[in-house]
């Protein structure tokens, strides 16, 4: 047996840590090809179909382009993202920490249960209309609007983490006498990450598509309102252009942040597999 | 049970031996009467090794110097120490626990306990999922690590010869509600318990006619 070295240990881990890395990028080609084969099926389509009614990609770029270069864009852009990620975090926040307190308690579970479908099913444009009635035209309403969609996907995701955490696991934390703070950081949290990290992110796809839906009915600035009056302009070009601006910066966010975030945090469920 | 002592817990299924070791660990309070337990540190290894999945073996074998406020190096120290003692190699602690085979899991867990220096460890029949080499190998380092610190061993198992083997004193337990029905004191030291002696003494053991009622085994 060869004594503790620390460095070599720190050494080994960056090495795997860069392994993950190289290889979550080099995993990108194949997205990358599917994206392509998109683009193709777009242009074959349009070919067939005219420019009104589905104009070439290469327009839609240009004029994307043309949007971002004349600086007409970013504002809009900036102005969307704000709205969704204010209530998207406002729903992470409260979502996490109502599902985690349900989620310890099995009266509180089952008392939210038959809510939670309620508020799932529930369609967002009722939410609009609500919130139109109470924010009027300004940011409250998309805010309310996201929150409220994304809200009851990340609560149940943060009850499901804590009611399936491991019965064996708790009385493990009690006989080695951990700590509160410990008991959350070391043996809850671990485990219901995996449960809440998926719900984030399709919260995140939820909250770019409500939003986009909010402006679109309610105010006069953002992607959704530049959608609007592209449309009322039969402009076809300019609002395939302003959707490819609102599906890249969601894939954006999501692969460039969520996702390696995820993979950073679930480190252990990877190096596990890949060893045994 | 005196301190340092070896006490089995041996009975049939449903006899409330576990019970009795949960109301000693202090996972269960008792619904009537009360629990004198003078032991300052007891802990517990389970039937399964229920190491947390995400951390890497060295910090699963610190968890309990953790949560006692040690510092990293001086708790990682401790836990590197034990587990070369237990048979476990630098890589084995760098890595997660489903990469470990089911012994290295155990001597993991065995070392965890080990790790809290406790005055008292409860055994929940912790080898009874691992084939006969590795049993006899951990019995080899619980023997060790138990005279090296004088800790008491209160263990339930459903193998007499485990018993026979670990035991200064075993306690038959039996019925519904459970009670103790005998005592049976072993003089011989443990660690001049030959393979043989084991093997003649289980055979004699389970002739006895207060153990063969106890299991609901016909006299013989």
């Amino acid at each position: 047996m060869r004594p503790a070295h620390p460095t070599r240990r720190s050494f080994r881990v960056a090495v795997e840590r860069l392994g993950a890395a190289g290889g979550y990028l080099w995993s990108g080609w194949g997205s990358v090809a599917s994206i392509c084969l998109f683009l193709a099926a777009w242009d074959v389509a349009a070919g067939h179909l005219g420019e009104l009614i589905l104009p070439r990609p290469q327009d839609a770029l240009v004029r994307l382009q043309g949007l971002l270069t004349e600086g007409q864009a970013w504002p809009e852009i900036a102005i969307t993202a704000r709205r969704a990620l204010a209530g998207f975090a406002l729903s992470v926040g409260i979502g996490s920490l109502l599902g985690l307190l349900a989620g310890l308690s099995v009266t509180a579970s089952m008392t939210a249960r038959p809510l939670v479908t309620l508020l799932v099913g529930m369609p967002p444009i009722a939410w609009l209309i609500l919130a139109l009635l109470w924010f009027g035209a300004g940011d409250g309403t998309p805010v309310f609007t996201v929150f409220i969609a994304c809200f009851p996907i990340i609560f149940v995701g943060a009850m499901q983490g804590t009611r399936t955490l491991d019965g064996q696991l708790r009385e493990l934390a009690r006989m080695f006498r951990l700590p509160p703070w410990m008991r959350l950081t070391d043996v809850i949290l671990p485990h219901v990450v995996s449960y809440l990290f998926p719900a984030w992110i399709s919260a995140l796809g939820m909250s770019w598509k409500i939003v986009v839906m909010a402006e679109l009915l309610s105010t006069e600035d953002g992607i959704g309102a530049a959608l609007a009056v592209s449309r009322s302009h039969l402009d076809t070009a300019a609002s395939m252009a302003w959707i490819v601006a609102l599906v890249s910066s969601l894939l954006a966010i999501e692969y460039l942040l969520l996702e390696p975030l995820k993979r950073h945090v679930e480190s252990w469920r990877e190096f596990a597999s890949s060893r045994s | 049970m005196r301190s340092g002592e070896a006490v089995a817990l041996v009975g049939p299924s449903g006899c409330g031996k576990s019970t009795l070791l949960n109301l000693a660990a202090g996972l269960l309070d008792p619904w009537e009467g009360t629990v004198r337990n003078g032991f300052v540190r007891p802990t517990m290894m389970f039937q399964q090794p229920r190491l947390l999945p995400w951390k890497r073996t060295l910090d699963n074998i610190a968890l309990g110097l953790k949560a006692r406020g040690e510092s990293v190096p001086r708790r990682h120290a401790a836990a590197r120490q034990l587990a070369h003692a237990m048979g476990l190699s630098d890589e084995d602690l760098d890595k997660y626990p489903s990469a470990l085979s089911g012994g290295m899991q155990s001597r993991a867990a065995l070392a965890r306990a080990f790790a809290v220096e406790p005055d008292l460890l409860l055994l929940d029949e912790a080898f009874s999922a691992l084939d006969i080499g590795l049993k006899s190998e951990l019995y080899g380092l619980l023997a060790h690590q138990r005279r090296a610190r004088g800790c008491a061993v209160l263990m339930i198992t459903h193998d007499l010869m485990e018993a026979l083997r670990l035991a200064d004193r075993i306690l038959v337990m039996t019925g519904s509600p459970g009670h103790i029905v005998a005592s049976h004191v072993i003089e011989e030291p443990t660690a001049g318990r030959s393979e043989d002696w084991v093997f003649a003494h289980t055979a004699r053991f389970i002739r006895e006619s207060g153990i063969r009622a106890a299991f609901g085994l016909p006299p013989c």
